[in-house]
């Protein structure tokens, strides 16, 4: 079986007259838009400010980290720099990251259907999401809050008198707004999928989807709890953390990364779905192992749930429970183990070109690979002991969650903004961002795997000289990730008036989504579609584009 | 070097002066942590070469200009077999590996020498039995293993030393113990690396691991006269403990004469070891700590005594072998500090006391709140 696949003529490619962009006008017919698209449109533009804001604090600590000693901010403006960071980087860009922008706008395309089960309450998640922001926004203009991004108890509920009620509110109404994307997500992928949509014909990025969704709506409430007790514990001195009333502070700790920890799938089990998507688009061929891809996306929710004391190895946990945990960590590698391996094999015997999103895709591939590997590292009990609270650590989930994650997501991005614009991106100059974001990640983050080693903790906002080389690279190489992040931002902006004429299905992808127009109709679909024929085969799509063709001709 | 600018040079410089890529292995757990370090880089270094040699290879061979028909595959369960297997067979090799570690670190042999740690916003002072006090410096010979039993006065602290491999959580209100032994003299970092507010990064000091003699004379020369368990016996005097345990017949109180590590039944049936946790929290919450057989009576000593008052105690009842220096207390109202040196050769009370077997029924306390069932005979 073979597969020849012949591009379409873009020179020919037109806008269409209506489309989900151009059927209403007004800033009203966005703000109380109920289609999927649109909202996924408010979604990128609030995640995009979040992002750079969460990026310029990235930027002042790496500026303060130049030199050993405590000379650009105060201690106390340091430690608000990296809780900042923390807090806008993980609730307010890398959960909402994928799901709520992409996933929103090809989720439903993608299973044939016309919209989210729930368009109201899709809005609804994304002013949730404006409301969060607001609340953390004010808290950081109030004079910041200096927790760390984890509300460590007792800390943060009997020695800090900043904002952290108004923190911890933002990420509570955050948790929300995750809670009800899921909710649409799940129902619309058991309840609105084609006629011939099974279960096993749907994408991999509706199984990553729906992987991530289940943690969202399991995961979250727990950490809603959380923030609740450590509200009343402040306000009203309840006891449940507070040792001297008879409360564990290592409650917090057990509550906090029963969310945490899942929380960390929820955020790239959705980039996994962009890596499949995209590598199978750019190899011409059906992903590797379709089933043992889907399946390890359930695997890693299901094992993500049970795995949390891994974060708390050294805190006097009892040393049998600590086994049971760091066994279990192991377990939850192999699944990621699988995909990688999966991915690379769909290359083989496929008909690989390198567009922007494909160089993203092998960015994800070998970053994540690292950061999965040294996960290992850390889940491995004795070596815990040693790398745990250091800048190994902080270079640990840097990889996942940025050389993975926000790889996938550029690639994503990259992906379907001829689908979400109708226009096309300058393909050089994305080329020269996605190799300068490769660089640049690997000169800010590798470093730190050394200095963790040496043994600098995380969160110093002053170190001993002997680390300075090493902290100098990563600043050096923050500044090229800097150019990296900023490029995209600028050309794609560029490309919103500029850009070539996309036409309907310029990768020649075989998803549903590339079958109709581009930027899509409000309706998706004029008549909902009947599905034939399994995902990612090509075949299906060359013979669809021959017999179109014979038609017109 | 007028083409280079001094900053890049000084740069080169100390890169090329102290660039390092591992802390100094100064403890006898240092090689093993290191070979683990190795290996699990090897296999890092295994699986990233070949998930780079499966990308880079196919990339080149089937690009499109060499390869213009992709041909489908459905996947193979053979092959998944083995990327499963394999990995799974590789990570249970760490995981092992790992715990073995792990279990020897956190569990310290019987005859380490123990030091306290009490951590708080934001500094550590260290307590040496013989009651030399260090604030942000640890003085420790070599070639001896040393126990640290260490409490937070405040927050989560974590006590790491880098260069040793070791590291444990100070935790508020529990005590928390590590281990090791120091196999080269010298000064290694101390570091603070939980998060603990404004001055985290400043809550750092010296590890000074010494010869053997040099240590002794250290010892000899920082002393403040009393040691920890002098300090406790005041202590013990001052709050009136020795009024119910004062390891008579008759007390109110459980006998306190070599209850350290032994087991004690808790009202209710449960046994425990009177470790140096359960020790600290029967004076704190003594009502959770309810030993069988006596009536709960005893008040909570929760805020009246500083998390050092704690240690000094908890030392003193560790070492408490019999109970003449109680007595002598008790009696004695011009005891003085100075007197308490030398434990006394006097008869040890223990073996009586838990088994009972000497306790007159008669010299029960005729509290009304007394439940009357012990471990005495009727």
């Amino acid at each position: 079986m073979s597969t020849i696949v012949r591009l379409p003529n873009q020179q020919d490619a037109t806008l269409p007259k209506r489309s989900y962009l151009n059927s209403e006008y007004g800033l009203k017919s966005w703000l109380l838009t109920g289609d999927h698209k649109r909202i996924a449109i408010l979604y990128l533009i609030s995640i995009t400010f979040f992002f750079f804001l969460g990026g310029a604090f990235a930027g002042l600590i790496r500026l303060e980290l130049l030199t050993p000693m405590p000379d650009l901010v105060a201690s106390d403006t340091y430690n608000k720099l990296f809780t900042m960071h923390g807090i806008i980087m993980v609730f307010l860009f890398l959960v909402p990251s994928v799901p709520a922008t992409i996933g929103n706008f090809v989720l439903p395309i993608m299973l044939g259907a016309r919209d989210l089960a729930f368009p109201k309450i899709n809005l609804l998640s994304w002013y949730l999401y404006i409301v969060a922001g607001i609340f953390t926004v004010s808290a950081l203009v109030l004079g910041g809050v200096d927790t760390g991004w984890t509300f460590t108890t007792p800390l943060s509920t009997h020695y800090l008198n900043t904002h952290v009620i108004t923190a911890a509110m933002g990420v509570f109404i955050a948790g929300f707004s995750s809670i009800f994307t899921g909710l649409n997500f799940i129902v619309t992928t058991h309840r609105m999928r084609a006629p011939g949509m099974t279960w096993f014909r749907i994408p991999l990025f509706v199984w990553s989807h729906y992987a991530a969704s289940i943690l969202m709506v399991l995961g979250t409430p727990v950490l809603a709890i959380t923030l609740v007790l450590v509200a009343l514990e402040r306000l009203f001195g309840i006891g449940v953390f507070d040792p001297s009333k008879g409360g564990d502070p290592l409650l917090f700790q057990h509550l906090f990364w029963f969310y945490s920890h899942p929380a960390v799938y929820i955020m790239i089990l959705p980039g996994m779905g962009v890596i499949s998507e995209v590598i199978s688009t750019f190899s011409r061929k059906r992903v590797f192992g379709y089933t043992a891809v889907a399946f390890s996306s359930v695997a890693i929710a299901v094992f993500g749930f049970f795995v949390w004391a891994h974060h708390m190895f050294i805190m006097g946990v009892s040393n049998y429970s600590a086994l049971v945990f760091s066994l279990l960590t192991m377990l939850v590698a192999v699944p990621s183990a699988i995909k990688i391996f999966n991915w690379a094999a769909t290359l083989y015997k496929g008909s690989i070109t390198f567009e922007t999103p494909m160089l993203y895709a092998f960015g994800f591939m070998g970053l994540f690979t690292i950061g999965g590997l040294t996960g290992v590292f850390l889940g491995s009990l004795g070596m815990d002991i040693h790398l745990t609270e250091t800048y190994f650590i902080v270079a640990h989930f840097h990889f996942v969650m940025v050389g993975g994650m926000l790889m996938a997501y550029l690639a994503g991005v990259h992906f379907w903004w001829p689908k979400i614009t109708g226009r096309m991106y300058p393909e050089g100059l994305s080329k020269l961002a996605a190799v300068v974001t490769f660089i640049g990640f690997i000169l800010t983050f590798f470093p730190q795997f050394i200095l963790g080693y040496l043994g600098m903790p995380r969160r110093y906002h002053a170190y001993p000289p002997e680390f300075q080389v090493l902290n100098v690279l990563s600043t050096a190489g923050a500044t090229v990730l800097g150019i990296g992040y900023l490029l995209p931002m600028i050309y794609m902006t560029w490309s919103l008036k500029y850009g070539a004429i996309a036409g309907s299905n310029p990768w020649q992808a075989t998803g549903l989504e590339w079958q109709i127009q581009s930027p899509p109709p409000t309706e998706n679909f004029l008549e909902i579609p009947v599905v034939d024929h399994e995902a990612y085969d090509y075949e299906w799509l060359a013979n669809k584009t021959q017999h179109e063709v014979t038609t017109v001709g | 070097m007028h083409f280079f600018s001094p900053v890049l040079w000084q740069f080169l410089v100390k890169w090329l002066t102290e660039f390092a890529l591992f802390p100094p292995q100064a403890s006898a757990i240092a090689p093993y942590m290191d070979a683990f370090y190795f290996f699990l880089l090897l296999i890092s270094l295994v699986g990233l070469v070949l998930v780079g040699l499966m990308v880079g290879t196919f990339s080149i061979m089937f690009r499109k200009e060499k390869n213009p028909q992709a041909t489908h595959i459905e996947g193979s369960t053979l092959l998944e077999a083995t990327w499963t297997i394999i990995p799974l067979a590789l990570f249970m090799v760490c995981f092992v590996w790992g715990a073995l570690l792990y279990f020897r670190i956190y569990n310290p042999p019987t005859n380490a020498m123990n030091i306290y740690i009490v951590g708080k916003q934001w500094m550590w002072k260290a307590e040496h039995p013989g009651g030399q006090h260090e604030i942000n410096a640890l003085h420790i010979p070599v070639d001896r293993d040393v126990q640290l039993t260490m409490i937070s006065q405040d927050v989560f602290h974590s006590f790491s030393i880098p260069a040793f491999r070791v590291k444990r959580e100070v935790i508020p209100g529990r005590y928390s113990t590590v281990w090791f032994r120091a196999t080269q003299a010298g000064t290694y970092h101390l570091f603070c690396t939980q998060y603990c507010g404004t001055l985290h990064s400043a809550m750092i000091g010296d590890i000074v691991a010494m010869p053997p003699d040099d240590y002794r004379k250290w010892i000899a020369g920082s002393t403040s006269g009393q040691s920890l368990a002098q300090n406790g016996e005041r202590l013990f005097a001052s709050l009136g403990c020795n009024s119910c345990h004062s390891g008579t017949s008759g007390a109110r109180g459980p006998n306190l004469a070599g209850i350290y590590r032994s087991k004690v039944t808790l009202e209710g049936g449960r046994t425990v070891t009177a470790d140096d946790e359960f020790l600290r929290g029967s004076i704190l919450n003594p009502t959770t700590h309810q030993m069988a057989g006596y009536a709960p009576i005893m008040p909570t000593y929760q805020g009246q005594v500083s998390e050092e008052g704690l240690i000094d105690l908890v030392e003193y009842i560790k070492g408490l072998d019999s109970n003449d220096r109680i007595h002598q207390t008790l009696n004695d109202s011009n005891f003085s500090p100075s007197q308490a040196g030398a434990t006394g050769a006097a008869p040890n009370y223990r073996s009586e006391q838990l088994t009972g077997a000497k306790q007159l029924p008669d010299a029960k306390p005729d509290t009304s709140t007394s439940k009357g069932m012990g471990p005495s005979p009727q």
